[in-house]
């Protein structure tokens, strides 16, 4: 699904985000944190690389028997008392959550951080069935008092700084702030404590589920991921297919290293293992339990070009380290998942069409598939999605004209040669000094901030030919 | 290999590279027809084109024994993408045979030739910038590094995001030249936070792109490639 935003052009939306100040000093700060606290998890942890090689392997061959694993997944759910609904689409998923909300009555649900329920707009289709929802990660929290979207895989409103979120409390809590994050973090958990107590539903997302013992894996930071599954009557999650994982020993393998790329924590402060409904006997947990399976898209791509986007575990490292959602933010990318990993997402989800800008939206400098912690090799996905925008030709025309007639000039080494006196008498009127510093119409683009160079009185071929007849 | 960039636009990085091998003792060939690498049509998806012309250049460079190229990106493309674009199996061992053959110049000269003393031709401070394509395309971050620290009458300082793009990207410069530009435009402030008279990179996509940005801003710091800075005329004292 898209947003009104996505009429302008991404160039114009990254142009936008480019101009604004705040973003600039939000972004700058908290993707630097992430980035070294990242580094130092890893450097103090020699073991890292060859996990990193294992949680490879283990995605590649989960993925290469998924029927299997999720069959595997449903029974031992089913065994323990809980229900697994499986969803084809967006709508499937809505309407399977909405079925549940309905027949437990639910007027509100609490619910802890979760992309997969941002992917399906699961909050506007709940709150038109008249079922409040209230997101508990403070992030989330955040945004949903702003009537935003995330802008981080892990930290939704790292877009705003502190500043803004006080001024965000004061206007809509009506309560008292200061730009100080202790007492904005027990503002919103007061808040927060009156929802949990009162919410017929919980809803979550799930990092991982362990097929051979049917367990649900939350990995949160603030706790409100246990008290979603935990307070309310009814709990449900929702997941998408590739998150299923075989063993409590390959989950071991995931949380040792999740934690590290997405905050540079060892592990998260709270690693929650979800068995289902409460059993007689115990103290806590909620009457019913729903496990929502999520296609959406994803199976096909188990044998497509976008297959090792499906050993994402949304850790968001690949965002930290990008140089352009450094500088433009993920709204910008105008979907639900931003950055690098964000555009192999959305391609997947609404098709290459979706993407053909947002695929340029990358230098290519690689630094995204150093930083994954499975190793997804983005940069050579990126280019598949080009290399199929233009052979399914809705690359724009002059684009294709261009790389053509580029294409065929390197084919022709004389006709190639023949382009530097050209050029050299096409530039006359532009150079100024040995560079070019303005040049009309898309050449332009270059020069409105840099200078360019100009072609040189002689090429190097032009000066080679020339020691050659003097030898 | 010269390549597109570095015959059109830096001809005198070409000729440098000449002299200071013929002085360690190589024998400098010029395959004629060469043109471009590839790397913009394949880069952007136009992976027929790309092949086509990967073919021609392995055919350009069937005769030589050492291939050295002034770009880390250009000999990423040779070697690690000439072989994949190939569809039948001679071409792709022509391809591999390139591949195995050719080498970036900081490369060739540590690695191949063993060389790593050379006397500056630039005076004051050097600091250095990481391509993009040689650092994690060919992984290569200590050769540039071990020939600038003992580069004989210039000192070396590490540039603070050394790692970090420069924003160039090839067609991404202008195809999104506002985010290109603010992503140089960091990369440039530590630059000139680094005290360096010059920052050195082995790539000719890196120097446009920081050369653009400095002479727009008026900037005294210099961006040079790693062959400027090699003298190719004086032993080190």
């Amino acid at each position: 699904m898209s947003d009104p935003d996505l009429a302008t052009p991404f160039r114009e939306r990254a142009s936008r985000a480019l101009g604004d100040a705040f973003l600039k000093e939000a972004l700058t700060i908290a993707t630097t944190k992430f980035i070294t606290l990242r580094q130092e998890a890893f450097g103090d942890y020699p073991e890292g690389e060859e996990l990193r090689d294992r949680a490879r392997a283990i995605k590649e061959a989960t993925l290469q028997h998924l029927d299997q694993h999720l069959e595997r997944l449903i029974d031992n759910v089913e065994r323990r008392g809980g229900h697994v609904h499986y969803a084809n689409t967006a709508e499937d998923a809505r309407r399977i959550v909405l079925d549940i909300a309905r027949r437990s009555g639910a007027r509100l649900a609490v619910k802890s951080k979760s992309m997969a329920t941002e992917e399906i707009h699961l909050n506007e289709a709940l709150e038109a069935a008249g079922v409040t929802p209230i997101e508990t990660d403070l992030g989330e929290y955040i945004i949903q008092l702003a009537h935003e979207r995330p802008s981080h895989i892990i930290a939704p409103a790292i877009h705003k700084t502190k500043g803004q979120v006080a001024e965000l409390f004061a206007r809509e809590l009506k309560r008292e702030t200061r730009p100080d994050p202790e007492m904005l973090t027990r503002i919103a958990r007061e808040e927060l404590r009156e929802k949990f107590l009162q919410a017929d539903l919980g809803i979550t997302g799930a990092n991982f589920a362990v097929a051979e013992t049917g367990t649900v894996v939350l990995v949160t930071n603030e706790g409100n991921g246990r008290m979603a599954t935990s307070l309310p009557r009814v709990h449900v999650a929702v997941m998408g297919v590739e998150k299923v994982v075989p063993s409590m020993t390959d989950l071991a393998v995931f949380l040792a290293i999740l934690a590290k790329s997405a905050t540079g924590q060892k592990l998260s402060v709270y690693t929650s293992l979800v068995d289902g409904p409460r059993r007689s006997g115990e103290l806590e947990g909620p009457e019913e339990f729903h496990l929502v399976l999520l296609d959406n898209g994803r199976i096909k791509q188990i044998a497509g070009t976008l297959r090792e986007a499906l050993y994402c575990l949304r850790c968001g490292a690949c965002l930290n380290v990008c140089p352009v959602y450094r500088q433009i933010g993920g709204h910008a990318y105008g979907y639900t998942y931003p950055g690098p990993i964000g555009i192999l997402l959305t391609a997947m989800l609404e098709g290459p069409e979706s993407v053909k800008d947002l695929a340029h939206a990358s230098s290519l400098c690689g630094a995204c598939a150093d930083a994954c912690p499975v190793r997804i090799d983005i940069p050579r996905m990126l280019i598949e999605l080009r290399k199929e925008v233009v052979e399914r030709r809705i690359a724009p025309w002059p684009e294709r004209v261009v790389f053509g007639a580029f294409g065929w000039l390197l084919r022709h080494p004389a006709l190639y040669r023949l382009s530097a006196p050209i050029a050299r008498l096409l530039q006359r009127p532009f150079a100024r000094g040995g560079r070019i510093p303005r040049l009309p119409l898309f050449f332009g683009d270059w020069t409105r901030t840099r200078d360019l160079p100009i072609v040189a009185a002689r090429t190097f071929q032009e000066r080679w030919a020339e020691l050659e007849r003097r030898r | 290999m010269v390549t597109c960039l570095g015959d059109l636009f830096y001809p005198e990085v070409g000729e440098r590279i000449v002299r200071l091998l013929q002085r360690l003792g190589v024998t400098v060939e010029f395959p004629s027809g060469q043109t471009c690498c590839g790397l913009p049509l394949f880069n952007s998806g136009h992976h027929d084109e790309a092949a086509r012309v990967a073919c021609r250049t392995v055919d350009v460079f069937a005769g030589a024994e050492h291939v050295v190229v002034p770009s880390g990106s250009c000999a990423w493309m040779v070697k690690h993408e000439y072989p994949g674009l190939m569809t039948d199996a001679a071409s792709r061992a022509a391809a591999e045979g390139l591949a195995a053959r050719t080498s970036e110049l900081s490369q060739f000269l540590v690695k191949v030739l063993g060389r790593r003393k050379f006397q500056s031709a630039v005076e004051g401070t050097v600091t250095y910038h990481d391509s993009c394509h040689l650092l994690r395309g060919l992984h290569e971050s200590q050769s540039p590094r071990a020939l600038l620290r003992e580069l004989a009458g210039a000192r070396f300082v590490e540039l603070a995001g050394a790692d970090e793009c420069c924003g160039f990207g090839g067609s991404f410069s202008v195809r999104l030249p506002e985010v290109s530009t603010a992503i140089l435009d960091k990369k440039l402030a530590n630059v000139e936070a680094s005290g360096a008279a010059c920052v050195v990179a082995c790539d000719a996509g890196c120097l446009m792109q920081m050369r653009g940005g400095l002479s727009r801003r008026g900037s005294r710091v210099r961006a040079l490639h790693l062959a400027e800075v090699l003298d190719p005329d004086r032993d080190v004292q």
